[in-house]
């Protein structure tokens, strides 16, 4: 599996919704799945799959899909 | 008189920031709010149901609806069109302030109601008591339970007119709610804000606007310090309060350490609705020593421990039940209708349904519940209730759990699908804060009973 779809996986089981309605432009807040309770397991999984440990600002901009890519990029994760 | 007739008191105070930047001084914020309770009719008190977000469209119709002597209903935005028709169907509000379709711009919408009573006078307010399963059970309270429970809270919180709370809790929610209004009263400034504690847009408004303290539930804390809320810099900051549910006692201790470090304050406080928000709070010069209790009784009010036949327990370390008294208990639960023209019928006294001792210093420690609810991210959910609401879909169920983690024992592993879109879809659970498990049969007693402890004794 390639990152991204590794990425998509980890949104889908986080959130809690299906894999077609992850695109690009996916933002917090934009379906009522991605609260702040949801945003948390987002984050834990993340840095579970991708062995990462992102700090406050990492989280607290990590507000859409895209935005996820660019912050995981930072650590080295490419796509 | 009540702090919603005393607001002209700070006509010149700043009363309301938005993140939007948009400001409202308190003679902006009673203007607003009385020419909202212009639009209702006089000559007989309204019901106005509002649907709530943390903007000042929510605000003013709040203050305009007490202020004008009739009764608000608050209810989340969120709330599930179909729970909102049921609701509305059985309480029959005079009015709806909702936002219009365009989910923008609120629409005051009447309807003409008749009612063969009249709405008990004094009542002023009325909030649910469950999260968001549309529990038609309401709580009953009045201007001076809001005012008592609002400047009590000031009180022990020594608040001034410079305090800049920010909001983190939305208004529909008691605790919310209460931040409002212990604010209002001594002329403090309220930032809005509708972003979570998880986003950048919240903490650039934290440190635009200087914010003085915030309030969170046991899971903000957690979030936080996933946050790193320990290390962040933010010198405005006096205080922040914990309730809605127990903090498990080490992160309390974690905080606590931390506030005396930093020269802040952390109250961790307990309350319930039916008391308007606040029993009791842990003074913070004892938060360290003290880190697993709930505190002592807010000023005005009186906690004891029962007995099993309802006595006054003499001693410390005896567990009982927890009863409260003072000016800020409700008037009394609505679950139809007609219970709106109901008077006082608890005198000031409420058994709060949760076990509890004290130390030999008087200081109060929960240790168990007797009503069967669990706490799921601060919102109280009431088992009896949701198990009630999945029976009447026909489905062969237990609810059980505990705090932040729903169990549903169910017999036909074919509506497990059926319950989980339910419950995310419908109550707006957060999917990993329940576990469907299926079972052979449900437990229960001679008489009848289910053995809640036996049903999920191999899951929890």
């Amino acid at each position: 599996m390639n990152n991204e779809d590794k990425l998509k996986e980890i949104f889908s089981s986080s959130l809690g919704i299906k894999l077609d309605d992850i695109k690009e432009n996916l933002k917090y807040h934009s379906i009522p799945q991605w609260d702040s309770i949801a945003h948390m397991t987002l984050v834990a999984a993340i840095d579970d799959a991708f062995g990462t440990m992102l700090d406050t600002d990492d989280v607290i901009n990590l507000s859409s899909f895209d935005k996820a890519k660019e912050i995981l990029k930072k650590y080295g994760v490419d796509f | 008189m009540s702090f919603f007739h005393t607001l002209d008191k700070f006509s010149n105070n700043t009363a309301l920031v938005d993140s939007f930047g948009n400001q409202y001084l308190y003679k902006d914020l009673i203007e607003l709010s009385d020419s909202f309770a212009s639009n209702l009719k006089s000559g007989k008190k309204n019901l106005v149901l509002i649907l709530c977000r943390n903007n000042i469209e929510t605000i003013k119709a709040y203050l305009g609806t007490i202020r004008s002597g009739n009764t608000a209903w608050l209810l989340t935005v969120d709330i599930d069109p179909t729970l909102k028709e049921n609701l509305i169907n059985c309480y029959r509000p005079d009015y709806i302030w909702q936002p219009g379709p365009d989910n923008n711009d609120y629409v005051l919408t009447e309807y003409n109601i008749e009612r063969d009573f009249e709405i008990y006078k004094d009542l002023s307010l009325l909030l649910t008591t469950s999260g968001s399963t549309g529990s038609p059970k309401l709580v009953r309270l009045t201007q001076k339970n809001l005012n008592s429970n609002a400047q009590a809270i000031a009180q022990y919180l020594q608040l001034d007119s410079s305090e800049k709370p920010i909001t983190t809790l939305p208004h529909h929610y008691t605790y919310g709610l209460s931040v409002l209004n212990s604010h209002l009263t001594v002329g403090a400034q309220v930032l809005l804000t509708e972003d979570s504690i998880v986003t950048s847009e919240f903490w650039d408004f934290f440190k635009r606007e200087g914010a003085t303290s915030f309030a969170g539930v046991p899971y903000t804390y957690e979030t936080l310090k996933k946050l790193n809320f320990f290390n962040m810099d933010l010198p405005s900051l006096r205080y922040f309060t914990q309730a809605g549910g127990k903090l498990h006692p080490d992160l309390v201790k974690e905080y606590a350490e931390f506030s005396h470090k930093k020269g802040i304050k952390f109250y961790v406080m307990y309350g319930q609705t039916e008391a308007t928000a606040r029993i009791s709070y842990l003074p913070p010069e004892h938060n360290i020593e003290k880190y697993a209790s709930m505190g002592i009784a807010i000023p005005g009010g009186t906690l004891s421990v029962l007995d099993d036949e309802g006595k006054d327990i003499k001693e410390p370390f005896v567990d009982g039940e927890l009863c409260y008294e003072g000016e800020n208990v409700m008037l009394g639960y609505a679950t139809e209708e007609k219970e709106l023209a109901e008077g006082d019928k608890m005198q000031g006294r409420l058994l709060t349904g949760d076990i509890a001792h004290y130390d030999e210093d008087g200081y109060f420690y929960i240790t168990g519940r007797k009503k069967r609810f669990l706490k799921i991210y601060g919102q109280r959910t009431n088992l009896d209730e949701l198990e009630g609401s999945l029976k009447r879909l026909g489905i062969e169920c237990a609810c059980g759990g505990k705090d932040d983690l729903l169990m549903i024992a169910c017999i036909d592993s074919s509506r497990n699908e059926e319950i989980k879109d339910l419950l995310v879809e419908k109550y707006h659970f957060f999917h990993k804060s329940f576990k469907i498990v299926n079972v052979d049969k449900i437990e229960r007693n001679e008489s009848g009973k289910v053995q809640y402890e036996s049903v999920f004794k191999n899951y929890l």
